[in-house]
């Protein structure tokens, strides 16, 4: 298909701005009863929350983007149960400001709140309590999916399963989600008790990392990807769980939550600055251990405080690389990947380190599975891209896969290696619906 | 604290944005629209948010002149009383689309100006007999200048804060408040056709700034507040100068 490139609209990039991709047209669904005119639809569609895929699976060239963010509104809360039914273009970041004074907290959140309720469901979304709470797929008790031919399927693990299931972490292929509804968490504070742990190398994190997930729900790794030899995957670690009220020593204030803009859209992200912010973040902490109070904002979301961050890789935009290995073969498959990536002198900002659990997944195409999983970002260039492509070869021989929500670059083959049910999952395709990630992987 | 809320074109976002901060317990919301679904669609919401409110819908057009009276009567009843009036209906038609045809500019001077004026007028008139009450209206910046590309929703929008500034003066020693929102560029399904700016406001901030602005009893707000500033600069240019930029 031949596209006219000067009449697309380029206000909707993805997060990394990579790869640019942009739509014929924009079309906006505000009112869950009215349904889009897919009759009178010039070309294929995709449904679009707030565009923080990283590669182009939120993409669709030359098509047309149905953003679905004003249908924004919640339809039903149960006090007692924690039970809540939105509109699936709701944010994140609404739905904590509604729940968490009601005493409540999202049962699995990604490290930014700016994302759809749709969007969440859409990538099966994992958090860092991914080993005791599973994806955000697993806390979905229902939702309505709209087919562009007109019928509205209500969707459980009980009724049209089929859909419910390729639906989950169906990248918003099966139809648009209008509505869902899930089970909220308890939490009587904002607060969160935290603990920040140095280690030295990898087989430190592991030490710490097994000890931590029996005592803490949540826990995630932050590694300085520029330290080699010894001091190889050093890093710190953070766990947290909810602060009780009488245990802990709860703030009676809560802090403003603004980002700070990060307008410049130059390249600040390069070697020396990668280095530098590598050495200060390990070295801000001079203890081995630190402990404390933390309000869920920088918690959760230390990256949303930086508003635009990913601007800063510059107009090229960035990647990021997220695997996950099985653990019999991932520690030493974990450890090959960063030595090449410390080798390769190609630096990232952070460089995220966890363990999934056992939890089984609701989605045909959900990507966590039991293992190690790692994200890396890169600013986009003709090294970094090979040297993902060298990635490939270890996280493939170690029996792993990439996640499609930071994809823009994994090869079909792979794609259809790594999510064995994408035969399945392509019967619940809508006719109408398809993205640029999708047409992607079909080729090669 | 405002008990007895009417609210007017109460599917709009930034209607629905700012009824989020009025639902306390206790407090009625009469919500007064064109579509019933939406409408109903807004109180699930508000309901969702303040298991402890009432609420009432009520389908009424902005057009339909001679019911404005009577959707009065009947929310007073309904409500046993009102203390708050939002208005918040309104249209943005395309200017370049409708500037050549008279129909659509009386239409769009209809809902966006002439019905604003009379559910002013049958408001005020229900809050001088009360005794006390307040009434908010949504006017808009666009109001505050004529330009080039945006001149019928603007002297619309214009006309309505004039008419609010001269019912202030009137019902001040009534005690009777009169409070004039102007918003700035707001991202809502009015402007979703408009291209990116970084003046775009999002309907949430917006809608905390109108609550703050009517439980504070401003006369006129701006909102968000610094929209006060660039208006005052856009006024303040010479209309030679003004009419040669197109803006």
């Amino acid at each position: 298909m031949s596209i006219n490139k000067e009449n697309l609209n380029t206000e909707y990039p993805s997060f990394g701005n990579y790869p640019k991709l942009y739509p014929s047209e924009v079309k906006h669904w505000s009112w869950r009863h009215i349904p889009p005119n897919f009759s009178s639809f010039s070309a294929k569609f995709l449904p679009r929350g707030f565009g923080k895929s990283y590669g182009d699976s939120c993409l669709l060239e030359g098509g047309i983007l149905l953003d679905t963010t004003q249908m924004n509104k919640i339809i039903s809360f149960d006090r007692e149960s924690g039970i809540i039914r939105a509109e699936s273009g709701i944010s994140f970041d609404e739905l904590l400001n509604f729940l968490v004074p009601r005493g409540y907290f999202l049962p699995v959140t990604p490290g930014t709140k700016h994302i759809s309720l749709a969007g969440a469901i859409a990538n099966d979304v994992h958090g860092k309590n991914h080993f005791s709470a599973g994806n955000f797929g697993n806390h979905i008790t229902k939702f309505e999916l709209l087919r562009s031919d007109g019928r509205r399927l209500i969707c459980s693990p009980e009724e049209n399963k089929d859909y419910f299931a390729a639906t989950i972490g169906g990248l918003g292929l099966s139809g648009i989600i209008t509505w869902a509804e899930f089970k909220c968490r308890s939490s009587p504070t904002p607060y969160f008790y935290v603990e920040n742990i140095k280690f030295r190398n990898l087989d430190e994190f592991f030490e710490i990392n097994e000890v931590s997930e029996e005592s803490f729900p949540y826990t995630v790794a932050w590694i300085d990807c520029t330290a080699k030899g010894k001091h190889l995957g050093r890093g710190i670690y953070n766990r947290g769980r909810h602060a009780e009220v009488g245990k802990d020593n709860i703030p009676n204030k809560s802090p403003k939550d603004g980002a700070k803009p990060f307008p410049f859209e130059i390249a600040l992200i390069n070697k020396a600055t990668t280095k530098m912010f590598n050495l200060l973040w390990y070295n801000k902490q001079i203890r081995k251990k630190t402990k404390g109070i933390s309000h869920y904002n920088p918690f959760f979301y230390p990256l949303d405080g930086v508003g635009g961050w990913n601007k800063a890789y510059g107009k090229a935009g960035f990647i990021q690389y997220q695997f996950v290995v099985p653990l019999a073969s991932g520690k030493e498959t974990v450890r090959k990947i960063l030595e090449k990536i410390s080798s390769s002198g190609l630096s990232s900002f952070l460089v995220v380190l966890k363990t999934f659990g056992d939890i089984p997944p609701s989605g045909m195409l959900s990507f966590p599975m039991r293992g190690i999983t790692l994200a890396v970002d890169f600013a986009v260039s003709r090294n970094s891209l090979a040297l993902c492509r060298e990635l490939d070869v270890l996280v493939n021989e170690g029996g792993g896969r990439l996640y499609v929500a930071k994809d823009s670059r994994m090869k079909g083959a792979d794609f259809r290696r790594y999510y064995n049910n994408y035969e399945e999952f392509s019967k619940y395709i809508d006719p109408k619906i398809t993205s640029s990630f999708w047409q992607r992987i079909q080729e090669k | 604290m405002y008990k007895k809320i009417l609210i007017f074109g109460a599917s709009s976002e930034l209607a629905h944005q700012t009824a989020i901060h009025f639902a306390a317990p206790g407090v009625h919301f009469f919500l007064a629209g064109r579509e019933v679904q939406k409408l109903q669609t807004i109180s699930d919401d508000l309901t969702a948010r303040e298991a402890k409110i009432k609420t009432s819908i009520y389908q009424i057009d902005a057009l339909d002149f001679d019911l404005h009276q009577k959707l009065f009567e009947d929310a007073a009843a309904v409500m046993d009383e009102i203390d708050l009036v939002i208005i918040a209906h309104g249209t943005l038609a395309a200017q370049e689309e409708i500037q050549n045809n008279i129909d659509d500019i009386l239409r769009e001077y209809g809902i966006n100006c002439t019905s604003v004026i009379s559910l002013s007028s049958h408001a005020a008139t229900y809050f001088e007999n009360l005794g006390r009450g307040t009434l908010a209206v949504l006017s808009s910046v666009a109001g505050d200048r004529g330009r080039a590309s945006n001149y019928i929703y603007g002297s619309a929008k214009g006309a309505v804060s004039l008419y609010l500034q001269g019912l202030r003066n009137r019902l001040f020693k009534s005690g009777i408040k009169i409070i004039t929102i102007k918003p700035g560029m707001v991202r809502t399904k009015m402007t979703a056709h408009m291209a990116a700016s970084p003046l775009f406001s999002k309907p949430e901030d917006v809608g905390k700034g109108i609550y703050k602005a009517i439980i504070s009893g401003k006369d006129v707000a701006y909102v968000p507040g610094y929209w006060k500033i660039i208006m005052a600069i856009i006024k303040s240019i010479p209309e030679s100068i003004f009419k040669k930029l197109s803006l």
